[in-house]
């Protein structure tokens, strides 16, 4: 039925998320979390994610074109975002952003943007991957729900 | 369920819930337990809670660490243990921890995503009897309760030890085994434990057939005990046995006092490091004399902002209210008068200082430093006597500012005895001033009350973070003008100069709580309250005033000393205290020479445009003299005639200087140890 069809095609993204590594296991995590009470939990959780990750990023690229910006700032905001990333399980976003970090440890300033721009292509792709994934759920359940 | 009915339980009485004998604890523990978790970040805050809540765990959720800390304060017993995140905008996750600790002794666990060695070793220096490292792991989280059960039982073994209980049979004191029984004995424990420790014991007792360990509730008198107990000994020597006997608590166990030990020196250490401004006011916030009332509100808010900055823990806050509430009564009758004239000083003070303030804190902060090579002599001694006098001010006192080398011995000293006096005086770093204007009519009146000196001293020093504070024993002698023939008279060992008296001295510590700016103020009024005032006005004299010793009160002295040399001009004020001050000195020929000495030069400028020259001149001749604890004796003469003019308390002014100067012949003597002012260069 469409309802199984979609359920398929929701498993289906969901596995290739974990293929690619996009997302880790403490995306499983989360998903372990939802529970009747709770079916949208990790949506809302990436819900809040999203919303201040992108405040940060774009922070941390506003930082990055400003002459005088400070590197202790910017590992302030990485840290941050690295915090958020783990914790939901952003593992693709993870990665770029320890790379990062640890060229900003350096002292790299290039290197830095580079690599900030590489976390925010991770970023991006995650969103667009999560946020489809999302809807279809959310589709589906209600039909399910009724 | 019986989670739910475990929180029901808990609910009940005394939060006996799990923990209650009789029941099943054991089943329901860990869930239930109250858990309150602090993190900026929403989306892991949002997640920890969902964790928390999966693991059957009733879960607070805080984003703010201010607000965490007011949830805890209100609600003592109301958290099992507490979660925080280490980076936090509006205060550092390791200072939060500290204040957990000493407030109110929960098991707090560490976050972060940082994995890096110093970070995980910080939050092991600080207490933190658990990190984790982001993401958070439920499985992690599953186990929390451990620390919880294993903080409770360690305790409970303290009691056991101390073998001391009263009646041997549980009585259940105030809260029942309830209140034991539930991980939230430790609250009521608390408030038991402050009503009476005997009790506790037994109460413990009854509690060991289930988890339940009685838990050491730490109220302010008790620290102030363990405080006064540890400084008798020195910071050094103090092992717990040793304070435990001291203390002579019933019921108090070697374990307790020993990981409170371990607190309050982790404390210490952290004050130290911690600006010492934050740290003096803490100390100075002892309360001084309640009759201060009116400067209470504001060594409350100076408190206040100590305890948010982390310094002063609400508790030494409380404490040194308290403590000062306490003391008013002893010398209500003339403190009252003073109060009102420290009303309005310390109002007028600040108002005044404002602009002299910043002045002042740059020609204070110079000042201290040159202090701090000083006085060293004197305070070795008058710090102990400070300490004696100071018990357990309690954190308060550790802010004495360790100023260079000088402070880090005197300071603990000074703190302790800043904070005795503190806590007789009202702490607030205005109080000190107050203080030292309501000291020194006490101690002209009371003479016995060389508490003014010796707190003003202790405390301006310790407010100011500038070795001032180490001064402050000698200082707060000066201020003894007053305290002079207190010290004679009072027990004061060496210098404690006001120790013995002390009341006094706790005011110049809370001085230390007003800071920068008070800071000049307190100088002044270190003892000599006048000279506070003047001080403030003087800006300069910060440092200076150490004629009068009381740091502060030297310029303000130096101003009042004016008045009575009659050369300084009160009006000029800046100047006129701080000539005056060592004016005075000249007279008693104790280090007042130098005094004097500053306070004619001050004189001269009184100009008060120089003032900053003079403080700068006062300041040499301080440092000169800065032992002059003497200059208490300058004091003594000046304070009675600084104030008068400058703050229209002459009153108190004329009264104190008689006093003082009744005192000071007395004193004259009375050099305390070493500050020979001689060096003063008049």
């Amino acid at each position: 039925m469409e309802s199984k069809h979609v359920n398929q095609q929701i498993a289906a993204m969901r596995q290739s998320f974990f293929d690619e590594e996009v997302l880790d296991e403490f995306f499983s995590q989360l998903e372990q979390l939802e529970d009747q009470n709770n079916p949208n939990f990790v949506e809302e959780v990436f819900t809040m994610y999203f919303r201040d990750s992108t405040t940060l990023l774009e922070t941390v690229e506003q930082a990055m074109k400003t002459i005088s910006i400070t590197l202790a700032k910017m590992d302030k905001i990485l840290h941050q975002l690295k915090g958020s990333s783990a914790s939901v399980g952003a593992n693709k976003v993870l990665n770029e952003i320890n790379k990062t970090r640890q060229v900003l440890e350096k002292g790299n300033l290039e290197g830095t943007k580079a690599g900030i721009w590489e976390m925010r292509k991770e970023y991006d792709s995650l969103k667009a991957k999560l946020e489809p994934y999302f809807q279809l759920k959310q589709a589906n359940s209600v039909p399910q729900e009724k | 369920m019986n989670v739910s009915s475990v929180k029901g339980s808990m609910s009940i009485s005394s939060s006996t819930s799990t923990w209650k004998a009789g029941d099943t604890i054991s089943d329901q523990f860990p869930a239930g337990l109250r858990v309150l978790v602090v993190d900026d970040d929403p989306t892991c805050l949002m997640i920890l809670e969902k964790m928390l809540i999966a693991c059957l765990y009733k879960v607070t959720k805080c984003n703010r660490a201010e607000t965490a800390l007011s949830k805890l304060r209100e609600n003592k017993n109301g958290y099992d243990i507490v979660l925080s995140d280490v980076h936090m905008p509006d205060m550092d996750g390791f200072k939060l921890l500290e204040h957990i600790g000493l407030e109110m002794d929960l098991p707090v666990i560490m976050m972060s995503a940082d994995d890096g060695k110093q970070v995980v070793m910080k939050g092991v220096t600080h207490g933190a009897c658990d990190y984790l490292i982001k993401p958070v792991r439920i499985e992690a989280l599953k186990n929390i309760w451990q620390h919880v059960v294993r903080k409770r039982k360690n305790e409970w073994k303290e009691f056991e030890q101390s073998g001391s209980v009263e009646e041997g049979d549980r009585q259940p004191k105030q809260s029942d085994d309830a209140d034991y029984s539930s991980s939230a004995n430790e609250g009521n424990w608390k408030g038991s434990k402050k009503r009476k420790d005997e009790e506790e014991e037994t109460d413990e007792r009854d509690d060991t057939s289930t988890l339940k360990k009685p838990r050491v509730v730490w109220s302010v008198e008790l620290h102030q005990q363990f405080v006064a107990a540890v400084n008798q000994l020195g910071i050094d020597k103090a092992v717990p046995k040793k304070i435990l006997e001291l203390m002579n608590v019933p019921g108090l166990t070697r374990e307790n006092v020993a990981s409170h030990l371990q607190k309050y020196r982790l404390y210490l250490r952290r004050l130290s490091g911690v600006s010492q401004h934050q740290s003096n006011l803490s100390t100075i916030i002892s309360a001084q004399d309640p009759t201060f009332g009116s400067l209470s509100s504001l060594s409350g808010l100076d408190l206040q902002t100590l305890a948010a900055t982390g310094q002063l823990p609400a508790q030494s806050l409380a404490r040194l209210q308290a403590a000062g509430l306490g003391r008013a009564t002893a010398k209500s009758g003339i403190p009252i008068t003073l109060v009102d004239q420290r009303n309005i000083f310390s109002f007028e003070n600040p108002k005044l200082r404002f602009g002299e303030g910043q002045q002042q804190h740059m020609t204070n902060k110079q000042q201290v430093n040159l202090l701090h090579g000083i006085p060293t002599t004197m305070e070795p001694k008058q710090l102990v006597s400070l300490r004696h006098a100071a018990q357990s001010i309690g954190n308060m006192n550790m802010q004495v500012p360790p100023h260079g080398a000088q402070s880090s011995q005197n300071n603990p000293l000074l703190m302790q005895m800043g904070q005795q006096q503190q806590q007789q005086q009202q702490s607030r770093g205005q109080i000190l001033v107050d203080s030292t204007i309501n000291h020194a009519p006490r101690l002209s009146s009371s003479m016995g009350q060389p508490i003014l000196s010796n707190g003003i001293a202790t405390n301006v020093s310790s407010r100011n973070g500038i070795p001032e504070n180490i001064r402050a024993p000698g200082y707060s002698q000066t201020p003894s003008m007053l305290n002079f023939p207190m010290n004679h008279a009072s027990e004061l060992p060496g210098n404690s100069f006001a120790l013995g008296s002390t009341p006094g001295v706790s005011i110049l510590t809370s001085k230390g709580a007003f800071q920068e700016d008070v800071n000049s103020e307190i100088k002044g009024s270190g003892g000599l309250m006048p000279s506070y005032d003047v001080f403030n006005d003087l800006d300069q004299h910060k440092p200076q005033s150490w004629e009068l010793q009381n740091v502060g009160m030297a310029f303000d002295t130096s101003q009042h000393s004016n008045s009575l040399q009659g050369n300084l001009d009160l009006t000029q004020s800046a100047l006129g205290q701080q000539g005056f001050s060592s004016g005075q000195m000249n007279g008693h020929n104790r280090s007042a020479a130098v005094a004097s000495k500053a306070m004619f030069s001050t004189g001269d400028v009184k100009e008060l445009g120089s003032a900053q020259n003079v403080n700068q001149h006062l300041n040499n001749l301080l440092v000169d003299n800065t032992i002059r604890v003497k200059s208490e004796r300058v004091c003594d003469t000046s304070p009675a005639n600084i104030f008068p003019d400058h703050f229209g308390q002459d009153d108190l002014m004329s009264a104190l200087l008689k006093q003082q100067e009744s005192v000071a012949s007395s004193e004259n003597e009375f050099d305390f140890d070493g500050y020979s002012m001689n060096n003063i260069p008049v």
